[in-house]
């Protein structure tokens, strides 16, 4: 469905002004496509490294007994994997998006505050560097999970206050990022975009937004405490002063449930950007999704205790996060339906971007059935700590929020180069990714059911199969992903040769103000703003 | 019709995964020994069938529709957008499932937090890396490790087939006992950072955090060993405290109960006999590998900005009182041994250190003397 045109299309604008030259332009660029395109990159670059450390977990965990790193280094590994894959790769990523696709969905030049859009970016590098350089730290990685929960926590080595410095760093661009979206969605919109308008993309990282400024600073407040509890003698989570560690998750995951939906509110506005326009059809039930977006994030914040199950909670306490919990899938079901009712009686073809967003649907939904079945507390009894919350939180970030990056990719690298990338290279790309993933990750449902806890190097030998074969799903899925790496490379130096329409897509630009911009847009988005908003994803 | 829709849930978990069944390794969640553990069990199969069925009706839908509803088989696009009775359908129908599914979640709930009426109790408090137990009843303590063969063969790069050992990382060196047929209560806490008690055939887990107590309760109605794991990350041998809790009928729980008591007599009688520095050395290395060497490592060399070494250690090498001393209490990271270990382990892993693992320091401690201190400093709370 790929339009192409043969002739060359010259969208010169002579009244921009261009970027700067050579190496500065990347670092003292303001402009919302340099920085979303530093983004994008600096995220896959932090998924190579986030999966080479799973690559250890999962090489370790190949055969039974202990072969190739010690204990400490393979926690280290499982902490440093979840941290960098939540703030180095798939936050940034979405972040990345944000920057190149709001104002040109919106009608905008540029994001409302682009120096401060640079210092979120360059603070995020900072940040994920300092947290990596504890690798080389004595005593090591934090290696007490990426949930950082005292007292294991304050055993970490020279480690400690650097992650924690990370963390606040991290808060900061993420708090600095949002601003900035709610910002530029609030006030730089084009005339005739009202807000129930507004591309499903958009209202769900108007509503993400909002979820990191309330959370991030709590987060800070908790490793700040940490901080304090090891080298100023408080005891905030500490018994014996007076203290309670389990505070310290109370806190956490008041931030921590809030922030697994940061990753997953913008999936579902990706997914309900593509699904539309590949079934060329509305999207089903635009306000209720709007709704549904806005209800999961209100209920995002006040189920927190479902993570801590057994940590000895009063029973009212397990009765009422029961009860919310179980709230959250009427929301997330209406999402689902209405993607499934987007797809019905419309005129579907399955370039790569479909195809990874209807994975996304399919495995989401398992995901959340799992997350359904977690949300009973005395089952939870159960499941808890187990592999099985490893295949469930994995099936909702790995190919659900990853999965839709790679959708995102592939939709909108032809607007964003002018280029048409290799269809047949990207549906490899794309059967290898939606096998191997379930491969990796299915068997560990039933790992975790026949009673293998998480975080583990070694296990007793009844769990030997399944370990094996997930490993093997997990190397096959990492090594599949360097096919995308390829196709990003080859796509920026041409991909096919052809040069793509602005649409790029059938009739996309009914959908989206995107497409009505030259493929690749001008260095300043709209100058302009247009006159025609489109409608057809209302 | 139970059995047949279990038949019907292996067929579905069995064709996800391989054809073939091999009695080692299992799918689904154990039913597990207790009515607890059972009615959990029936509630994860409820779930796990509600979910089933919405999945064929979603999935269904929709691969029904990218067969059908394709461009390439000439399929126009309808331009339908909303459907307000259609939401509203859909909207209600899960909310009466999660009000069906919450109604029988409660009731175990409820039934699980229900310690009341119990015949007897047990405290578990966890350790870095092992788990003690108390039995509030009868006043009989110990402490569980992972067993030595499992020990063994961990060690990375030990090159020894972990299934060449039974029960590998399953198994302890002395296992919890109890009777069957009678409410028991257990208490638990910790010493050191967080835990989690878990034995899945029991049912349940829960963590044990230092400071705190929490409670829960099992009954078991047949004999038995049921094997289980701590399952909150707590360092880097984590995955190296096993539980194993054995089931026995009333008069053996009893007559295990006599030998226990039994053996500490006689622990207690070789206490007060003289030892030589050399028999204690002897003794030190078996408890030095047991006890120390997860941390201080086997060579003593112990690890740079975590673990000090224990080769010329200022502690070590310096005043033996000043080293019992720390060792009773404990200190930061260092757990209090004065509790854990034995007078005759204790005086012997102390001789040890100073004259093993590259110190030669020369002198000795009696157990006599050892007995003299743990009976007189009450074990102390190492944060103070």
């Amino acid at each position: 469905m790929s339009a192409v045109v043969a002739e060359h299309d010259d969208h010169h604008d002579h009244h921009d002004h261009g970027p700067a030259k050579g190496l500065l332009r990347w670092i003292i660029t303001t402009n919302h496509k340099d920085i979303g395109t530093l983004y994008l990159l600096f995220a896959l670059a932090m998924f190579f490294v986030g999966g080479a450390m799973a690559m250890v977990i999962r090489a370790e965990l190949f055969e039974p007994g202990m072969q190739f790193v010690n204990p400490q280094f393979f926690n280290s590994m499982t902490t440093m994997h979840a941290l960098v894959m939540v703030f180095g790769a798939v936050m940034p990523a979405f972040v990345g998006l944000a920057n190149w696709m709001i104002p040109m969905m919106i009608g905008a030049p540029d994001m409302a505050l682009p120096r401060m859009n640079n210092m979120s970016f360059w603070m995020l590098v900072a940040g994920v560097l300092l947290l990596a350089s504890t690798l080389f730290m004595e005593g090591g990685a934090p290696a007490s999970g990426w949930t950082l929960y005292p007292p294991l926590v304050l055993q970490t080595g020279k480690a400690l206050p650097f992650a924690i410095f990370s963390v606040h760093l991290l808060g900061i661009s993420s708090i600095m990022g949002a601003i900035n979206i709610i910002a530029t969605i609030f006030n730089m919109r084009a005339p005739g975009m009202t807000l129930m308008k507004m591309p499903m993309f958009v209202w769900t990282w108007l509503i993400t937004a909002f979820l990191l400024i309330a959370i991030m600073p709590v987060f800070a407040g908790a490793v700040t405490m940490l901080l304090t509890d090891r080298f100023f003698d408080t005891s905030f989570f500490d018994a014996a002063g007076g203290g309670d560690p389990v505070l310290y998750q109370h806190i956490f995951w008041f931030f921590g449930h809030p922030e697994v939906y940061v990753m997953i509110l913008p999936t579902f506005g990706v997914a309900s950007t593509i699904i539309p326009v590949f079934a060329r059809k509305p999207l089903f039930g635009y306000s209720s999704m709007v709704y549904a977006t806005a209800a999961i994030a209100f209920l995002s914040f006040i189920v927190w205790a479902h993570h801590m199950f057994t940590v000895g909670m009063p029973i009212a306490g397990e009765l009422y996060f029961m009860y919310a919990t179980m709230l959250i899938a009427i929301p997330t079901g209406v999402k689902v339906f209405n993607w499934t009712a987007t797809m019905w009686k419309g005129s579907m073809t399955f370039e790569t971007p479909m195809l990874f967003s209807i994975a996304f649907v399919v495995l989401f939904t398992m995901g959340g059935f799992t997350g359904l079945m977690m949300s009973v507390a005395p089952v939870d009894f159960q499941y808890h700590d187990t592999y099985f919350i490893v295949a469930h939180f994995h099936y909702t970030l790995v190919p659900a929020s990853v999965f839709i990056l790679m959708a995102a990719g592939y939709f909108w690298l032809p607007k964003w180069t002018g280029h048409m990338y290799d269809e047949r290279i990207g549906r490899l790309h794309f059967w290898l990714s939606v096998i191997s993933v379930n491969v990796l990750f299915f068997p560990q449902h039933f790992l975790g059911l026949a009673g293998m806890p998480r975080r583990i190097p070694d296990y007793a030998v009844q769990f030997a199969d399944w370990n094996m074969i997930s490993s093997i799903g997990g190397f096959i899925f990492g090594v599949s992903q360097l096919l995308f790496l390829y196709i990003v490379i080859d796509t920026i130096k041409g991909g096919t040769g052809e040069k793509v329409t602005a649409e790029v897509w059938e009739e996309a630009a009914k959908h989206s103000l995107e497409w009505t911009l030259p493929s690749p847009p001008p260095y300043h988005s709209f100058t302009t703003p247009p006159t025609v908003i489109p409608t057809e994803h209302i | 019709m139970k059995k047949t829709k279990q038949l019907f849930a292996g067929l579905i978990l069995m064709a996800f995964g391989l054809g073939t069944a091999q009695a080692e390794y299992t799918l689904n969640l154990m039913k597990g020994v207790t009515k607890v553990s059972n009615d959990i069990y029936d509630l994860h199969m409820l779930i796990l069938w509600v979910c089933v069925f919405i999945g064929i009706g979603v999935f269904g839908t929709m691969f029904y529709s990218i067969y059908h509803h394709r461009k390439s088989k000439g399929h126009q696009a309808a331009q339908f957008h909303e459907n307000t009775t259609v939401e509203i359908i859909w909207t209600i129908i899960p909310t009466l499932i999660l009000i069906g599914m919450a109604i029988p979640a409660t009731k175990a709930m409820v039934e699980l937090d229900d310690v009341q009426e119990s015949e007897m109790s047990i405290k578990v408090t966890g350790h870095q890396w092992k788990w003690e137990y108390e039995y509030l009843d009868n006043g009989l303590h110990f402490f569980s490790s992972l067993d030595e063969a499992s020990n063994k063969v961990r060690q990375v790069g030990s090159g020894i087939d972990p299934r060449s050992v039974p029960h590998y990382l399953l198994n302890v060196d002395k296992p919890l006992v109890i009777p069957t047929k009678k409410k028991i209560r257990f208490v638990f806490t910790a010493a050191d950072v967080i835990h989690s008690w878990w034995v899945p055939d029991l049912g349940w887990k829960k963590d044990t955090i230092p400071g705190f107590i929490n409670e829960s309760w099992t009954s078991v109605d047949e004999p038995g060993t049921y094997r289980g794991q701590c399952t909150e990350l707590c360092g880097k041998d984590h995955a190296f405290m096993p539980i194993v809790v054995i089931a026995m009928n009333e008069p053996d729980y009893n007559a295990w109960v006599e030998k226990q008591k039994a053996a500490i007599a006689a622990e207690a009688g070789s206490a007060s006999k003289q030892w030589a520095t050399e028999e204690l050395v002897a003794k030190g290395k078996t408890v030095y590998e047991a006890n120390c060497s997860s941390c201080h490592m086997a060579d003593g060399a112990g690890l740079a900005g975590t673990f000090p070494a224990i080769k010329a250690s200022p502690v070590v090498i310096g005043d033996i009182n000043a080293q019992v001393k720390l060792m009773l209490n404990g200190k930061g990271m260092m757990p209090a041994f004065g509790k854990m270990l034995s007078a005759v382990d204790f005086a012997a892993v102390v001789t040890y250190t100073r004259n093993g693992l590259g110190n030669s320091v020369g002198d000795s401690i009696q157990p006599s003397a050892i007995q003299t201190l743990q009976s007189a400093t009450p074990a102390a709370d190492k944060n103070e």
